[in-house]
């Protein structure tokens, strides 16, 4: 293999494993830019992955998988909204809850339906998102360069990997073009202006969380039914953690949140290539050190190296009427 | 203006009445705002002005009681009710989203349909039309926190303007402004007027109300005690209505007798967390009974001063002296040590702790004093013993060492933060903000106590945002300027020429 059939490979696998992260980090967007923190990403990721998984192997639809990850995504979203808005709880601690909440009740739901130690069953091939060849991949594919990155990195993806890419525009349009954004941007930094305004502070934000919802399902679905064939318990493995530092790392912007997203992915993708294999001078290094590449990353982002991260100045603050 | 004799009434409010829980925050208001008119509440903190404004607007609903608005019944369930009928409000704390542009603060609320491409060009256009007709200039494009706080002021009234408000409400409209800025709204204010929009004014400060209304309504302990013709009243009448009694309003003081330096300020220069440089390069002395007075609109570095002075924060360059030694970077514990006494200009985040008994907070700070007990263990008597003393000695109302801190009233709050700090015997004080938030009769007794203070040979230096504060109680006065000292001026300065100092206008 020459290095550029590996920096293609490694393309294709980085897309495939930044999907996730852009859905969630994007559903998290909505919440954090409507003031609401929502540690609890990888909680709506689980039980979406959860439940698609069920539907999709009960009813072999796939299309049926996604809309029961998404209602169940939902769900989710709207119990941490009635702790932390309606009942003006600590945002934190419910999103921390209602990820334990997933993580267990996942585990436990599928031993006791399906008596797998946890898992789903498999999912059989209709019931899942299989890839799309794009018209000409095959035709194009001689062609240096370009052929090979159209052919092995553009197309051949799944549906929801050309739906994640979508929401990216969808998303920035929403925020910055229509009046749903421009209020629900102001309710994350002066809910008092909203309130004044004359606008309903918390049924704005419960909007914000269904939007979170609904994304964080698409998620959750991609790695049960398209990335995979079942769920697999606690399969969501901290990408709901990764995806909130890449939503801070990108300042809460939709097209910054999609670079942020393919870099993790990216680094994930080079961490599964370089298994087994030595780096000139060095030798072989032990896998775990570029598994944490990606941790190690966030890390130092975090730190400060991408500036001041201003967060939206209303975030994780219940809103309360003065006085 | 009415025709004739008779008065169009813009706003009648009929037997308002709300309470909260305990708290009979309004009694049976009746009040009548002229169309066309400039009409003043006044009151204490906790009079009920607010609460009252906030049922006409719409924050909360009143439990009894009837609001007619041009002569015609209205319920106003929410905010969006208050706009539909012609009421904006301009809040003490601006209501803007400050990384928003005005245009989008301005849309807010009012966008005109689902997309923002028509409404933005329909408020550009009104803007314009606003601009040219009240002479409100502002750059629709401007981001709102870049903007001074004067500008931000006007975005706000321009808010209810864009929304067909024909009632004004201004809750407290100066407290942030420099008096060029204060001068420019009232002669917006007047404009509208005389265009026939109705304002109502919410304010504390009875100069104001003398200077802009033409109506005056007075508010004392939830009821409406009397509503006079502004050119028919003094602040003399308006002051007693207030407080229910006689008071002094001038602080009345001797001459300053200044003796040694006892606190020397050289090239400080601080800059706060963001790495902003907020006081640059100052210097100045403060000496052994006289009263230093640092005058300047909020934000403008005299709170990051007062706080580098008191080992709250740490300075970046320059030096401070107290009583002979360089201080600056000393934890304020070893400057309290030295004599050093500091009131921190907001008593809720720095004074007290609110969820503390008034007793706990009355040692805050002095709690490692060998009279409140060795070791580890506080000697709880005595601290108990020691804080009604204060009580008694200070008025503080209610007089129970045993409640929580957060029930006591503003004023009385103040008054516990006065009583430790002073009561220490300090050969420095440090004092910011005496008076905000504090009733006239609490304002009177913490004056007198600073001005014992100076008499009894202390060194004091005041920090306030409140000019006649500043002019009435010191000897000499700085002006603070972005970070800079501006000048010093006698204590008897007048308005205008500190007015302009603030500004920056002139040195």
């Amino acid at each position: 293999m020459d290095y550029f059939d590996i920096l293609i490979s490694i393309l294709g696998s980085a897309i495939r494993l930044s999907i996730p992260l852009l859905f969630t980090a994007l559903a998290g967007l909505f919440s954090e830019r409507a003031g609401i923190f929502d540690i609890g990403l990888e909680g709506k990721m689980l039980a979406s992955a959860f439940a698609a998984a069920c539907v999709a192997h009960l009813t072999a639809d796939p299309w049926l998988g996604l809309l029961a990850g998404i209602l169940v995504s939902i769900a989710v979203s709207l119990i941490h909204g009635f702790a932390s808005i309606t009942n003006r709880g600590n945002q934190i601690v419910s999103g921390v809850a209602l990820n334990f909440v997933a993580a267990g009740l996942t585990v436990v739901l599928g031993q006791a339906w399906f008596g797998q130690g946890g898992r789903t069953p498999q999912v059989p091939t209709e019931g899942r998102f299989s890839s799309i060849i794009l018209p000409g991949a095959d035709a194009v594919r001689g062609v240096p360069f370009i052929g090979p990155l159209y052919a092995n990195v553009i197309s051949g993806n799944n549906i929801l990997t050309y739906i994640a890419f979508l929401m990216v525009p969808l998303s920035w349009w929403v925020l910055y073009r229509t009046r749903f954004g421009l209020r629900l941007r102001a309710v994350g930094e002066n809910p008092g202006a909203v309130d004044t305004a004359g606008i309903s502070v918390t049924w704005l934000r419960y909007r914000a969380l269904i939007v979170t919802g609904f994304l964080a399902g698409f998620a959750g679905t991609y790695l049960s039914i398209a990335q995979s064939a079942a769920f697999i318990s606690n399969m969501s493995a901290g990408k709901g953690y990764i995806a909130l530092a890449a939503l801070i790392f990108a300042k809460w912007k939709p097209v910054p949140v999609m670079f942020a997203c393919l870099l993790f992915g990216f680094l994930d993708a080079f961490a599964n290539f370089m298994q087994g294999k030595s780096v000139p001078l060095i030798g072989e290094v032990p896998v775990q050190i570029f598994q944490a590449l990606p941790y190690i990353l966030t890390c130092i982002l975090l730190a400060g190296f991408i500036g001041i991260a201003r967060p939206p100045k209303a975030g994780g603050v219940p809103y309360t009427k003065e006085r | 203006m009415g025709l004739g004799s008779a008065i169009e009434p813009a706003i009648e409010l009929v037997g308002i009445d709300k309470k909260f829980g305990a708290v009979h925050a309004n009694k049976n208001i009746n009040l009548t705002v002229a169309k066309g008119s400039i009409h003043g509440i006044i009151g204490e903190n906790g009079a009920g002005k607010s609460t009252l404004m906030s049922i006409l607007y719409g924050f909360y609903q009143a439990d009894q009681g009837e609001i007619r608005v041009s002569g015609r019944p209205v319920a106003i369930r929410d905010s969006q009710a208050a706009i539909a009928a012609g009421i904006g409000m301009v809040h003490q704390h601006f209501m803007l989203v400050e990384n928003f542009t005005v245009l989008e603060n301005v849309m807010l609320g009012a966008e005109g349909g689902q997309l923002l491409a028509k409404g933005t060009s329909s408020v550009r256009k009104e803007l314009k039309r606003l601009e040219s007709d009240y002479g409100m200039e502002v750059d629709p494009d401007a981001v709102v926190e870049e903007l001074p706080v004067g500008t931000q002021q006007r975005v706000e009234i321009l808010k209810a303007l864009y929304r067909g408000a024909e009632i004004l409400i201004l809750d407290e409209p100066t407290g942030v402004l420099t008096p060029p800025e204060a001068d420019h709204l009232f002669k917006v204010l007047r404009v509208l007027r005389d265009q026939g929009k109705t304002i109502i004014l919410i304010t504390h400060k009875l100069r104001e109300i003398m200077a802009i209304t033409d109506t005056v309504s007075v508010m004392r302990r939830g009821e409406m005690v009397a509503t006079r013709k502004t050119a028919e009243t003094t602040v003399e009448e308006l002051a007693e209505l207030m407080v229910g009694r006689r008071v002094l309003l001038r602080v009345e003081k001797g001459d300053a007798a200044p003796g040694e330096v006892l606190m020397s300020v050289r090239h400080l220069t601080v800059k706060d967390s963001r790495g902003v440089v907020m006081v640059d390069d100052v210097s100045f002395d403060v000496r052994a009974g006289e009263i230093v007075g640092i005058a300047g609109v909020a934000g403008n570095g005299q709170s990051e001063l007062l706080e580098a002075i008191a080992g709250i924060r740490k300075p970046t360059s320059g030096e401070i002296w107290i009583d002979g030694k360089p201080v600056a970077g000393f934890d304020p514990r070893r400057l309290r040590d030295l004599g050093l006494a500091h009131i921190p200009e907001d008593r809720h985040h720095m004074g007290l702790v609110l969820k503390f008994e008034e007793n706990e907070n009355a040692i805050l700070g002095y709690h490692r004093d060998r009279r409140f007990g060795r070791g580890p263990m506080l000697d709880l008597d005595a601290v108990r013993k020691e804080a009604e003393e204060k009580i008694a000695k200070y008025d503080i109302r209610p007089p129970n060492a045993r409640l929580r801190t957060a029930n006591f009233s503003g004023g009385n709050q103040q008054k516990i933060v006065v009583a430790r700090e002073i009561e220490r015997d300090p050969k420095m004080l440090l004092i910011g903000q005496p008076t905000r938030g504090v009733d006239i009769g609490a304002i009177e007794f913490i004056h007198k106590r600073i001005i014992d203070m100076r008499d009894a040979g202390k060194a004091v230096l005041l920090v306030s945002v409140e000019l006649d504060e500043v002019r009435s109680l010191s000897d000499r006065i700085l002006v603070m300027f972005a970070g800079k000292m501006v000048g010093e001026k006698p204590g008897d300065a007048s308005e205008q020429t500190l007015g302009l100092m603030m500004a920056g206008i002139a040195a």
